[in-house]
């Protein structure tokens, strides 16, 4: 099979790889970029573990081929932290919320609230358990996941949020 | 200011600062974790590395025909195709499993079950060893199989394990059939025949804990790394238990432990999962050792659901006998277990059904039988402890059950009827009819705090008022309310009665304080997302007055952590956690030493004062933990060594007995079987509480789950033993919106026995929730006298119970 | 899970795209989102040698008020469709439906056309299409041409569509103004496929049914249109006789398949009771 050429932005960085057409974008990221943040849970776009924000959609990595991704810019949880390094409101929502365990669907989960947050700046509870309802969490039972969000909205408005997590 | 206010501001501040036990730490996993830094088996790469996949049956028992692997060897970027005939030489196509069984790594002569491992294709990358597969030839010639439990000791039953058909003696004593692995009892059965045999009231059920799977979201892995010149093999795997997996391999490949290099890096939930061992760990160490190159193998979701480790199918006919007041005399279980094609359980050695004797529950009993028989069926190996100690959910959920269905036989409330037998807070150490000893328990208290907070009696009435409402026609809503008051048992465990594949079940901790009072300690436990680097420096920080922020906890490299059992059946707070106490409290000896010969009085002159010893009445006089460290490696004191750490390996004299108090509030839609819980109240109660944050966020994430396994998730079978529903299209993993919320609450009773008091809880909620969820259920159609439902409690099985009971018109 | 290898395409015009589609062959299918064909290419149940990207083709994505009709070109994705502010004002029970189907992500990349083109029975837009009078055009080397949504479901992946032939747009006439709705569909989780759904589109006059259209979805191997269910409807007040009369001659065209979601005769009583559900919430929403 041939092989195809693609340009892609990922992180803000230009890159340019030559990909065969199966490859899907996970592998693409995970192997050829070393990009391993983004993981793979079910195989058949059911858990949102590999998910990426790609030109301002989340995208299943693992439904997606990377030759589908030509032109565009993607953005991993390797990109997500600000630029002097410190973690994120969502990041840092996430640790102080205790709205992760094992870590294995931080990533995607982190990323689809960081899509969630643009398009909706203070989502109700109820809009961020739909908006997450699409990343499946083993550990946490979700509840501290929608207060990380929360506290990241706050955090980005300049609001207070008092909720501790238990 | 006066001047003791001013001490106990500084010794609030001073314990403020080491983020001890008791305070909700947050994570020092998470810095990694939320960047995407974490470092799961399939983030690794090695140079050279190759990928490893399988051929696997679609038929659930057929003999093998033929195999022919040459296709698939011709394709370019094909390294290797391994199948029985490879591994046969070396001994290696079978493995031993944890239950005393040997289970098939690559299927030999027949499959025993659909998707079973048939050959393993090593390839350049894993989308050619994919391909591969697809071009490996195996001719089956398909044969009768079992799916049903109950048909496998039929007399004209098929005879599953041609390989062990002559040995009528297996691992646990005698087999009654070629299909039947064991029988265990336990209890006293005269006495308890004569209790039922005049008993006031008897009621009987079968109560089926449906199979399922404990499914991470990281699925089984593992890359190795055979280097041919040193003769050593490098390890990483998926490994809740890293250490054991270094003697199994050693024993089945004969290589010398001390050459074995097993890490098991950061793991992606395991739940059970990743206990034992599995054809894929074993192949890819084959692989590498013929090859002198790295193999990785990675299990896709089909796979996993399909193949490694399911939990549950109990079938528990569970009887009670009481008094027709309401005190319960007596409890007698039979289980058939359906383990599958091989008794690959994960159970401490001499336990075949794991702690099932549990089954007695809260209760004070005063006499019980219990007797359980394994079968083989054409079904995955397996019958791990999915988030709960061996077989406790399975013994929990039958008395939970069994309890509300006396209740309803007595016309009893099912809260006064647990109430009135529970065992009283006075009796403790228990001893239970079927042979444990409770160490510690307050359950009227627990009990009497959850009713309050949930608003029982009101719930009650309600309940009442929805059930006239609902006869009259006006709602098609039915209201349940579940109850469930559990009592595990966690931490094995002592050594008396608990090894696997005759290591005891101690567990270890060794920590090392380093000249400038910052410290390194490595556990044999293996954290897969319950947050040991953090929780664990919160127990060494409060004993030795170090800050947790200066302690790096280190896990899962068998090379420089102590030889631990592993991380499974809540055991790493009550033996690892212990071990961490102990060895913490070693060093405090010498440090008191070290602190004496400093300031120059005798040990007995000082006192601890949360990070220093001071002189006792001179509270200026003192040495810091971090003083005394610099001292160790620098004067110590003439008579000893210097250096500051120790090692414990902790051998647990019992087991510890967390309980909890859980209600559930549900409403179904009677018309379409929607279930939707209202309200669910969990009232754990774990001993001493490390660190809240971490326990709650344990208990959402067991109740989660506990909901899962009752509402719907499932491994089923088909009649010709395929596999139904082996992908997250119908495996039911709740997401955020069907998940319910959660209260939580707890008591704390220390456990007696445990050096900081603390039992364990990860396990607790999915125990306790599971019979919970249920018991809601069944209450909200009882009124109906629906007789017992069983789980899973999916929608469309809701709906049959109403066209039963004539309730769609 | 890994797919087989194939070719990848990337037309920028439709005329090339179906082209390159009839050239093809059997071979080829056309890529639109991709969730469902890639997961059926992960397990290897589909293995086209070539894939055909709708992606790069500019116009499909057209989204338009002509007429009495609404035009959505078939790229439209269903995220696009959820924020249409002209769709959500003309054809409300779009957006409805839309936001059942699957989950976020698969929403930004899941299209319209995609999800009435490939035939699976499973999906949620080809019933609502066949409930709203829709037409798909399809476009081949020779042209356009029109196809009731009504005709065109042949069986389980079966389709009216030509070898070589795109469905390119779909024209929705605009229901009128007051027209009440509901989409109600039962399915086990997030991400799932409908046990069975049911979409309703009715027009009230002083208390009295004037028009009603029905689809039911995954309750046999095509959406269905609950034909003569409608008719019973019409003329009345939606009194219980009437509704049950109507409930029982959609529960009559159904037959699904018995599968994890539930057996057959749950299926079809659950298209029942959902059919209820979204005619009494049409009910309400219609405002004459």
């Amino acid at each position: 099979m041939t092989k195809s050429h693609i340009k892609v932005t990922i992180n803000g960085k230009a890159v340019e790889a030559l990909v065969e057409p199966r490859t899907l974008l996970i592998h693409f990221l995970r192997e050829q970029q070393n990009l391993t943040g983004a993981h793979i849970g079910c195989d058949t776009g059911h858990c949102g573990a590999c998910t990426v924000d790609m030109d301002e959609m989340s995208v299943k990595s693992c439904m997606t081929f990377a030759v589908q991704a030509n032109g565009a810019a993607i953005t991993t949880i390797e990109g997500v932290a600000n630029a002097d390094g410190t973690l994120s409101a969502l990041q840092e929502g996430f640790r102080m919320m205790h709205g992760l365990q094992c870590g294995y669907c931080t990533p995607g989960m982190i990323l689809r609230a960081h899509r969630l947050l643009q398009e909706n700046a203070d989502p109700t509870e109820d809009e961020i358990r739909h908006g997450i309802a699409g990343n499946l969490c083993r550990c946490t039972g979700y509840v501290n996941i929608v207060k990380a969000i929360q506290y990241a909205a706050a955090k980005i408005n300049g609001t207070p949020y008092q909720e501790a997590a238990e | 200011m006066n001047e003791q206010v001013k001490i106990d501001i500084d010794r609030a501040e001073r314990t403020e600062k080491l983020q001890g036990m008791g305070c909700k730490r947050k994570r020092v996993e998470d810095i990694r974790f939320t960047q995407g830094k974490g470092s799961y088996v399939d983030d690794l790469k090695l140079p050279g590395m190759l990928f490893g996949d399988f051929v696997r049956s679609p038929h659930a028992h057929a003999r093998i025909v033929s195999i022919d692997t040459s296709r698939a060897k011709a394709l370019p970027g094909v390294i290797a195709v391994l199948t029985a005939a490879d591994l046969k030489p070396l001994g290696l196509h079978y493995m031993p499993t944890l239950a005393g069984d040997v289970q098939a790594v690559l299927a030999e002569h027949k499959v025993l079950f659909q998707n079973q491992e048939v050959a393993f294709v090593i390839a350049e990358d894993r989308y050619i060893a994919s391909d591969a597969t697809e071009l490996v030839d195996v001719v089956y010639e398909a044969l009768p199989c079992i799916v049903d439990p109950f048909k496998s000791m039929l007399p004209d039953a098929p005879i599953l394990r041609e390989d062990i058909q002559d040995k009528m003696v297996g691992a646990h004593g005698p087999r009654k059939h070629p299909n039947h692995i064991f029988e265990w009892q336990i209890g006293d059965r005269q006495a308890t025949d004569d209790v039922f045999a005049n008993a006031d009231v008897t009621i009987k059920e079968m109560l089926v804990d449906h199979r399922t799977h404990p499914s991470p979201l990281e699925t089984c892995q593992s890359l190795a790394s055979f280097d041919k010149v040193k003769g050593e093999l490098t390890l990483w795997g998926t490994f809740q238990a890293p250490h054991v997996i270094r003697t199994v391999v050693s024993l089945i490949s004969g290589l010398p432990e001390h050459k074995i290099h097993v890490i098991a890096p950061d793991i992606g939930g395991g739940f059970g999962n990743k206990v034992g061992a599995y054809a894929g760990y074993v192949c890819s160490v084959v692989g590498s050792i013929v090859l002198g190159v790295p193999v990785k193998w990675v299990e896709d979701r089909m796979e996993n659901l399909s193949t490694t480790s399911f939990a549950r199918d109990y079938h528990m006919t569970t009887e009670l006998a009481a008094t027709k007041e309401g005190k319960i005399i007596g409890m007698r279980v039979h289980v058939l277990a359906d383990h599958g094609a091989f008794d690959a359980c994960a159970d401490p050695s001499k336990w075949p059904a794991g702690f099932m004797n549990i089954c007695t529950g809260s209760y004070d009993i005063p006499v019980a039988y219990l007797a359980v028989d394994g079968v083989y069926t054409n079904k995955a190996p397996g019958g791990v402890a999915y988030r709960c100690s061996f077989r406790v959910t399975e013994a929990v959920f039958a008395i939970e059950r069994a309890i509300e269905v006396l209740a309803q036989k007595l016309g009893m409330d099912a809260a006064e009827l647990r109430i009135k037998n529970f065992i009283k807070a006075e009796q403790f150490p228990y001893h239970s009819a079927l042979g444990w000893e409770y160490d510690s328990g307050d359950y009227h208290t627990a009990m009497k705090k959850a009713m309050d907070a949930i608003g029982y009696t009101s719930l009650r009435a309600e309940q009442a008022e929805k059930r006239e409402a609902f006869k009259r026609g006006e709602t098609r809503e039915l209201m349940g309310v579940g109850i469930s008051f559990f009592t595990e048992i966690v931490g094995a465990g002592p050594a008396k009665n608990c090894d696997i594949l005759g290591i005891a079940m101690f567990d270890s901790a060794e920590i090392r304080i380093h000249p400038t009072g910052s410290v390194i300690a490595r556990m044999g436990t293996k954290s897969q997302g319950q947050g040991h680097e953090t929780t664990y420096a919160q127990i060494i920080a409060t004993e030795l007055g170090i800050p947790a922020d200066d302690i790096m906890i280190e896990e899962g490299n068998t090379d420089t952590a102590p030889y631990g059992l592993g991380t499974y059946g809540s055991r790493s707070t009550p033996v690892a956690g212990a071990a961490t106490a102990v060895a913490a409290r070693k060093i405090k000896a010498k440090a008191q030493m070290i602190a004496a010969h400093m300031l120059e009085v005798h040990e007995g002159d000082l006192e601890w004062d949360i990070d220093r010893f001071r002189v006792k009445g001179l509270p200026e006089k003192f040495k810091t933990m971090k003083e005394i460290a610099w001292s160790a490696y620098n004067a110590p004191p003439p008579n000893l060594e210097p250096g500051l750490e120790a090692v414990n390996y902790y051998e647990p004299p019992n087991m510890t007995y967390p309980f909890g108090a859980y209600f559930c509030v549900m409403d179904i839609d009677v018309d379409t079987g929607v279930a939707k819980t209202r309200r669910f109240y969990a009232l754990d109660d774990c001993g001493t509480r490390i660190n809240p944050m971490i326990i709650e966020g344990q208990v959402h994430g067991g109740l989660t789950e506990a909901f899962a396994c009752a509402m719907g998730q499932e491994i089923r079978y088909d009649e010709m033993g395929n596999v139904m529903g082996a992908s997250f299209m119908d495996f039911f993993l709740p997401t955020a919106v069907e998940t319910p919320k959660w209260e939580t609450d707890f008591t704390v009773t220390p456990s007696p026995h445990h050096p900081i008091g603390a039992k364990g809880v990860g396990e607790s909620p999915h125990v306790g929730g599971v019979p919970c969820f249920s018991n809601a259920v069944n209450d909200a159609y009882a009124f109906l006298d629906a007789g017992h439902i069983q789980m899973p409690h999916d929608a469309w099985r809701l709906w049959k119970v109403g066209e039963r009971l004539g309730l769609h018109g | 899970m890994i797919p087989g290898t194939f070719d990848y395409h990337r037309p920028t015009t439709v005329e090339s795209a179906v082209a390159l589609l009839l050239q093809l062959g059997e071979d080829a299918r056309p890529l639109a989102g991709g969730h469902s064909l890639i997961p059926l290419m992960k397990t290897r149940l589909s293995a086209p040698e070539h894939l055909v990207d709708l992606a790069a083709i500019e116009g499909l994505r057209r989204l338009e008020h002509v007429g009495d009709h609404v035009v959505i070109g078939a790229m439209t994705t269903q995220h696009a469709v959820i924020n249409s502010t002209l769709l959500t004002d003309l054809v409300p029970i779009l957006r409805e439906t839309a936001l059942v189907i699957a989950d976020p992500q698969i929403r930004y990349k899941g299209t319209i056309g995609g999800n009435c083109a490939n035939g699976d029975p499973g999906n949620d837009m080809p019933a609502l299409m066949q409930c709203l009078g829709a037409s798909y055009q399809l476009t081949g080397t020779g042209g356009h041409r029109e196809v009731s949504a009504r005709d065109f479901y042949l069986g389980a992946y079966e389709t009216a569509l030509a070898p070589g032939e795109i469905l390119t747009e779909i024209r929705i006439p605009v229901p009128p103004a007051g027209h009440g709705y509901g989409y109600e569909k039962l399915k086990r989780k997030v991400g799932d496929y409908a046990t069975a759904a049911a979409a309703v589109v009715i027009t009230m006059a002083a208390g009295t049914c004037t028009s009603a259209s029905i689809g039911l979805t995954n309750v046999s191997e095509t959406p269905l249109w609950a034909a003569e269910a409608g008719r019973i409807l019409v003329g009345s007040t939606l009194d219980a006789a009437t509704v049950n009369a109507a409930v029982a001659a959609a529960e009559a065209i159904t037959n699904p398949a018995s599968d994890m979601r539930g057996p057959a005769e749950y299926r079809t009583k659950m298209a029942g009771i959902m059919l209820r559900r979204a005619l009494e919430r049409a009910r309400v929403r219609a405002t004459v």
